[in-house]
């Protein structure tokens, strides 16, 4: 069984939002994305680039896995929601 | 501070308050394609009109609901504007709610106020497997919350109306979504009719019609104005009024957010059409009305609101909804369980 994992632990190299790999060349640190994006895990800013799937993300819960790409398994509820990657974990808000 | 213009400028708004406000009856069609044509000095006249219907007609309270999908994804059915199709390539996944989650949803929308709580599923009608799991459900929400509970689980056979009505449904969703003449724009795979049929039976067995609108899809202002008319003619107890987000991978995933004013106008008249309707502020108005018009709206013809998330889309957090609520001295309905 794949145990919860810690926001840090699922940022990784892919856009939570449209499921891109980031391109390293924009890899600067940028702009900190809203901090509550950054709960919402598994986001990760590059730059200027993909600026505007971090603010679609403070609206909707990240469709894609930021370490490997997958589509996650989303339940939103009323209050809170949950990602699940196959091989990485869940996270939730 | 704003000055509103007279409803004296703007003859429609004149009639409106006899008509509307005076004598209880919704406006026309035609006369809703005026509204919904008023220039934008006239926005804060036509909503000050219809909040003062909304508050002669059904009064003060605002009605809290928060919803939830049982069911996410893989849907049938082809409406453009859905992200939960699976006919379309949109990143939303098939998943199932199980049903100890589904409770603590309850319990947390009931703990912020909420009177209603909706179960959704992405299907085109219930089967079997489905329908017992929403009896078990119902259950085990009724054994442990003090909630109204509502259910949108599309297209229902007579059986299955009988079913949900008897299982206590307090209240059942299935939106038009758009006019009648727009409809084959946005669904092809099931007609309007056939909306129409459920929602027929819906009212014939006693549970309330909640019945929606989603707006900002491409449609004509005369369609809009044929959606409120559609929407009034079958006097539904509720009406979700949702705006466009588009979704990634759907048909409608380009469409440009609705503007702002435009919105505005259509909560004055879709108000204006149904003077005793609930009127909610449902999906999308986060990102075309923001926090300003959110309460514009409130003032302005809404007596309900979606709490929170919505289905697959995060909403403004419950708190934030609920302050606004305090600061506008709007009190939150309180349950009154009538089935």
């Amino acid at each position: 069984m794949i145990p919860n994992r810690s926001t840090s632990s699922l940022i990784g190299s892919f856009c939570g939002h449209c499921g891109e790999l980031y391109p390293t060349e924009t890899f600067d640190g940028g702009s900190a994305p809203p901090s509550n994006v950054l709960q919402a895990g598994d986001v990760h800013v590059a730059g200027t680039a993909h600026r505007e799937c971090a603010a679609r993300l403070q609206l909707e819960p990240p469709r894609y896995c930021g370490q490997c790409g997958r589509r996650l398994k989303v339940q939103v509820s009323p209050h809170a929601w949950t990602a699940s990657c196959s091989r990485h974990g869940t996270v939730t808000s | 501070m704003t000055t509103i213009s007279p409803t004296t400028e703007y003859p429609i708004l004149e009639t409106a308050r006899q008509q509307v406000l005076e004598d209880g009856i919704g406006l026309t069609e035609a006369q809703l394609l005026e509204v919904l044509r008023l220039p934008d000095p006239a926005v804060p006249a036509a909503l000050e009109l219809a909040h003062q219907v909304r508050l002669k007609h059904c009064g003060e309270d605002v009605e809290v609901e928060g919803i939830i999908s049982i069911k996410t994804g893989g849907c049938p059915e082809d409406c453009h504007f859905c992200s939960q199709s699976g006919l379309f390539d949109s990143p939303v996944r098939g998943v199932w709610l199980d049903i100890p989650e589904l409770v603590r949803a309850a319990k947390e929308t009931a703990a912020t106020g909420a009177t209603e709580f909706c179960i959704v599923a992405a299907v085109r009608g219930p089967d079997i497997k489905l329908m017992n799991q929403i009896k078990f459900a119902i259950d085990r929400i009724n054994e442990e919350v003090d909630i109204n509970i509502a259910c949108s689980l599309g297209m229902l056979t007579q059986r299955q109306v009988d079913q949900l009505a008897s299982w206590g449904v307090h209240r059942y969703n299935h939106n038009l979504e758009t006019a009648r003449s727009y409809f084959p724009q946005v669904v092809t795979t099931h007609s309007y009719e056939e909306r129409l049929e459920t929602c027929a039976m819906v009212k014939e067995a006693g549970m309330e019609l909640c019945c929606g609108a989603l707006i900002g899809m491409g449609e004509s202002l005369e369609q809009r104005a044929e959606l409120a008319a559609q929407l009034a003619a079958l006097e539904p107890h509720e009406v979700p009024l949702n705006f466009l987000n588009p979704r990634p991978g759907t048909p409608l995933e380009n469409q440009q957010l609705m503007d702002g004013k435009d919105a505005l106008r259509a909560i004055a008249a879709f108000r204006l059409a149904m003077p005793r309707t609930v009127l909610r502020y449902a999906g999308g108005r986060e990102l075309t009305l923001g926090d300003l018009g959110t309460r514009e709206g409130l003032l302005g013809g809404i007596n309900a609101v979606i709490v929170g998330n919505y289905l697959t889309t995060l909403g403004r957090p419950a708190a934030a909804d609920l302050t606004l609520l305090v600061d506008l001295n709007m009190p939150i309905k309180e349950l009154q369980k009538t089935l």
